[in-house]
Order: structure tokens, then C-alpha cells, then sequence
């Protein structure tokens, strides 16, 4: 399927300038700004860039195959090696497709406290996004702004998780150790420090008419191209896609709360810029709205010691940082999955960022890829 | 007119560099409000928190004695066979049988913390230890025995 734009962009590659010096150059694997061993192929004219191939397998650990031979308390801790920076809700996803699996109950608290977690570490990872986006681009110090609202989290996350990134907090059934005592005043902390500092980072990048230019009409993908790709989550939300899981199919307690789905239409890389600056503020929206009201109760339904699943195929999906991370089991009865493949958004947006860069220089690139808010772990799994 | 735009442009990109680098100047002469550690000379007043996952520990009390009773169920939660558990028999004043720990094996090498050992042991016999501090110079140091040499099970644990 041609779109309009793609068509353009061919005839401006192919007419004027065929084969007649094409430079083909490796950005990575190893490379500041790809954060992690991805490895584009990159063929320029000049400085423009005709092509983009990325090529992946450089960190896959197999993690699918894994958990063939782990048992369904067992596999939920590599989950977190995959995307890294919301290892919460990977862990979710798969808490959640084994309890759907086995019709578990999950009790309210528990529900409460996975939600609260869940969007705590959406924060924690648009806030590094940021700090991160702004380094490719050359500005150094919002690196240091995010990272202090994002230290808050992780020590909020050591105290009742035990961990500050793989936290392996969930378990089927609910969550591994109830809340500590001091989690909802450092919670209700840390909403203060953020909203005494998001106004920084507007004052800092997002008003700067440099970044601007950087960001605004570069990096463009239509709303049928973010379809046709299959992307998900911010990148998708910037085109224009209705595409929020936790609007579409509400999971644990989010159909309770009060949120709004950020949606942008003009699909650059300032548009999902803006889309996860609003989205870190919705976040805090939701636990404004949970954090007062969480129910008292078991934080952990009783489950028997050795899951056993029954046969069938269970699928089920989460919203992570980076959009929509389906989790899907097949199962033959026994105490370990027959097969099981995650569905990693990361891996699909990747997948648009030759047709967004196409035609443009390379200074662009960087900056689109810094909206597309790569993991590579994630990609390759 | 287009002069005009050259030097509005230029303008406002130096008032925002501005409004970006007053942020900045903030902090350069507020230096209390920075909240950077300086590891590793807080070392003495550097607490981990309570729950944080460094190592499995077994805590021995005061007559060197564990509550393990060498039930391999922790062996069996590890995803990375992390732990084995060496079990002997030993006689009871009755005279009979019975199973009891030997060793406790850990290799730290293979552990990522995960802690489902801990949530699955049934006496508590095992916990997650606050030092993160890992390195040594010989990778066969990382594997260690937990249980203390001549310790035995505290009275009363089954």
C-alpha cells in the first residue's frame, strides 16, 4: 500500500539523485544516541537521508523461549528485562493473562496498589524519556532536572518493592508485599515536588524556539500510516489514533477513574513530545484520584503453590510507557507455558522510523528518534 | 521584511535561551536544593531501605541456630537454580530419622534478586539482606554457604 507521502518521497529519491553518491553509513551498535545496541544502516545523498534499515538482534536474550521452560510464578521476573523502564507493567501484563487464565480475583487493594504502581512508573519512565530526548539534542541539563524528580520514584519504589528498576513486585494473584507505611505520605510528597516542577520543564525546552525548530514538522507520520504500521501508545496518540488501553479496555480499576486520553493530531515530534509531557500529568491526575482511597483488605489472593493453567490460548494487554504490550500464553496443561509471545510496542514504532525520516537531514533523525522513545531491550526481547 | 524576521528571530531565541538559563542560575545560587549523594564517602550514614533486595541472607540467632528445615521449596521458586540445597539425616532422641539442612548453597553469581525464594519459603528461614556492595576479586568467592558451620534448627520449626 503507497500512501501520498511515500510516493513523493520516492520520486525525489530515485529521479534526482539514483545511485550517484549514495553513502551508506553505521549509526551503532554502539552509539550515544541510540540509547542501547541498536544498529541503523543509514543511506544518505549528502546529507539527506534515503533510507533507514534498522538492524536488530544485538541484546536478544531469548526471553520468549526463557519462559518456556519457567513456570508461571517463575516468568514474571524476566519480564522486567524487557522493557526495562515500566518493568511494572510488564510484570502486569503477565500477572494479569495468568489470572485471567485461571480466574483468579484479585482483591480491591491489591488492584489499587498495582494501578498506583502502574502509573508511577509511566512517570518515571517519560521522565527519563525527557531528560534523555533533550541530550540528543544536545541540551545536557534537563538529564539532571528529570533525574531528580525520577529519583523520588525509585526510592519510593526501593522502599515498598525491594527494587528501583526489575521491581518483580506483582505475582498472580495481586502483589508480593503489601504497601509500606510511609508510601502514601511519600507519595503525596513527591505529587507535590512534581507539580511545583513541570512548570521547569516548559520553562526550560518545550518554550526554547531552538527545540522548536528541532521538533515541529519533523519526523511526520499520518494517522493511517501510525495505523498501517502498527504503532501504539504516545507515538500513535500523536497522529492522532485513539488507541489508550486503559480507555479502549479499562483493566484492574482504571475504568474508576477520571483521565483524559492526550491526543494530538499534527503527528511531528513536537506533537509527541507534547502528548508525553500531558500524559506525565494525567498520570498524576490518576493517583491523585487512588491515593486517598485505597481500600483496606488482603494485598494477595490465596493461590495454590503450583499454578497450573488450563490448556487453551490466553491473551491479554496492558498500556505500557511505550504504547501496547499484548502478553499471549499458550497453554497445554501443565505447570510451565507451551508458548508464549509478548507483543512489544517498541518493536512497531521502530518499524515507522524509516518512513518518517525519509527525505529529511540527519540531525533530524536523531531528534525522531528521540520522540519514538526507544528501549532496545524491548525491540529485541 | 525579511531582515525584520532575521532579527525577531534571533531575538526570541536568545529570550528563551534566557528564560531556560534563569531556571538554571536558580540552582547555581541555591546549592542546598540540589540532592546529588556523594557515594562512596556517605558510606557511614548510607541506609538502604528496609525491604531492599541485595543478597539472600539467613539469619542465625544468638545460639547459632536457622530455621531452615531443608524443604527445597525455595530450591524450586528460584528461576535460575541459584540456591541448592545439600540435606543429611539425622536422629532424633526417638530414633528416628530425620531430614535436616546440610549446606545451603548460593551462588550470588547467578542471583538477580528477584526474591521469590523469600515469599516461598514457609519458616521464614531465609531473607533479602541489605548490602549491595558485591564485588570481590575471584568468581568463586560469589558462591557461599549460608547456614554458619555447627549451626542446627532452632527448636519448635518444622
Amino acid at each position: 500500500m503507497y500512501t501520498e507521502t511515500q510516493i513523493l518521497k520516492d520520486t525525489t529519491q530515485t529521479a534526482a539523485n539514483g545511485s550517484e553518491g549514495e553513502l551508506v553509513i553505521n549509526v551503532g551498535p554502539q552509539h550515544p544516541a541510540t540509547h542501547g545496541v541498536l544498529h541503523l544502516v543509514i543511506t544518505l545523498n549528502g546529507e539527506t537521508i534515503k533510507k533507514v534499515e534498522p538492524h536488530l538482534g544485538y541484546i536478544h536474550r531469548s526471553i520468549e523461549k526463557m519462559c518456556e521452560s519457567l513456570t508461571y510464578r517463575q516468568f514474571i521476573y524476566v519480564t522486567s528485562r524487557m522493557d526495562y523502564l515500566s518493568a511494572h507493567i510488564n510484570n502486569h501484563a503477565c500477572a494479569m493473562t495468568v489470572e485471567k487464565a485461571m480466574q483468579i480475583e484479585v482483591p480491591q487493594r491489591a488492584q489499587y496498589i498495582r494501578v498506583l504502581m502502574d502509573e508511577l512508573t509511566r512517570v518515571a519512565s517519560h521522565e527519563l524519556w525527557w531528560g534523555a530526548m533533550a541530550m540528543d539534542l544536545g541540551a545536557f541539563t534537563p538529564f539532571f532536572y528529570a533525574f531528580r524528580e525520577r529519583e523520588t520514584i525509585n526510592e519510593i519504589m526501593e522502599e515498598t518493592c525491594g527494587a528501583r528498576l526489575t521491581m518483580n513486585y506483582m505475582v498472580p494473584g495481586g502483589v508480593m508485599a503489601d504497601l509500606h507505611p510511609d508510601f502514601v505520605r511519600k507519595v503525596k510528597a513527591f505529587i507535590q515536588l512534581f507539580k511545583d516542577h513541570i512548570d521547569e520543564y516548559d520553562e526550560l525546552v518545550t518554550g526554547n524556539v531552538i527545540f522548536q525548530n528541532r521538533m515541529k514538522g519533523i519526523g511526520y507520520l499520518s494517522k493511517e500510516d501510525a495505523i498501517s504500521f502498527g504503532c501504539s501508545g504516545p507515538v500513535a496518540r500523536a497522529s492522532g489514533v485513539n488507541c489508550d488501553i486503559r480507555k479502549l479496555s479499562p483493566y484492574e480499576v482504571y475504568s474508576q477513574v477520571e483521565f483524559d486520553e492526550v491526543l494530538q493530531t499534527e503527528g511531528d515530534s513536537f506533537a509527541r513530545y507534547l502528548v508525553r509531557i500531558a500524559e506525565m500529568k494525567q498520570s498524576i491526575r490518576i493517583i491523585e484520584q487512588l491515593i486517598d482511597g485505597i481500600p483496606e483488605g488482603d494485598f494477595q489472593a490465596k493461590t495454590k503453590a503450583v499454578l497450573k493453567l488450563p490448556k487453551g490460548e490466553f491473551y491479554s494487554r496492558v498500556e505500557t510507557a511505550r504504547g501496547e504490550l499484548g502478553v499471549y500464553i499458550v497453554s497445554e496443561g501443565g505447570t510451565t507455558p507451551y508458548r508464549i509471545k509478548f507483543r512489544s510496542p517498541g518493536f512497531s514504532n521502530l518499524s515507522a522510523l524509516d518512513h518518517m525520516v525519509r527525505g529529511s537531514k540527519i540531525g533530524d533523525l536523531m531528534a525522531t528518534m528521540g520522540t519514538l522513545d526507544l528501549v532496545i531491550p524491548d525491540i529485541d526481547r | 521584511m525579511f531582515i525584520k524576521e532575521y532579527l525577531s528571530d534571533i531575538f526570541n531565541a536568545t529570550k528563551s535561551l534566557f528564560t531556560g538559563m534563569k531556571r538554571t542560575g536558580y540552582y547555581f545560587v541555591h546549592p542546598k536544593e540540589i540532592i546529588t549523594e556523594q557515594y562512596p564517602d556517605n558510606r557511614d550514614t548510607l541506609k538502604m531501605a528496609e525491604r531492599f533486595r541485595g543478597e539472600v541472607i539467613m539469619p542465625h540467632d544468638e545460639n547459632n541456630e536457622h530455621a531452615c528445615t531443608g524443604c527445597t521449596a525455595c530450591e524450586l521458586a528460584c528461576p535460575n537454580a541459584t540456591i541448592k540445597i545439600i540435606t543429611k539425616f539425622e536422629l532424633t532422641p526417638e530414633g528416628k530419622k530425620k531430614k535436616a539442612l546440610d549446606t545451603f548453597v548460593y551462588h550470588l553469581e547467578l542471583c538477580t534478586m528477584c526474591g521469590l525464594c523469600v515469599e516461598a519459603c514457609p519458616t521464614g528461614a531465609i531473607q533479602m539482606g541489605q548490602n549491595f556492595e558485591h564485588s570481590v576479586f575471584d568468581r568463586s568467592m560469589l558462591t557461599k554457604k549460608l547456614n554458619n558451620p555447627g549451626s542446627k534448627i532452632r527448636e519448635g520449626v518444622e
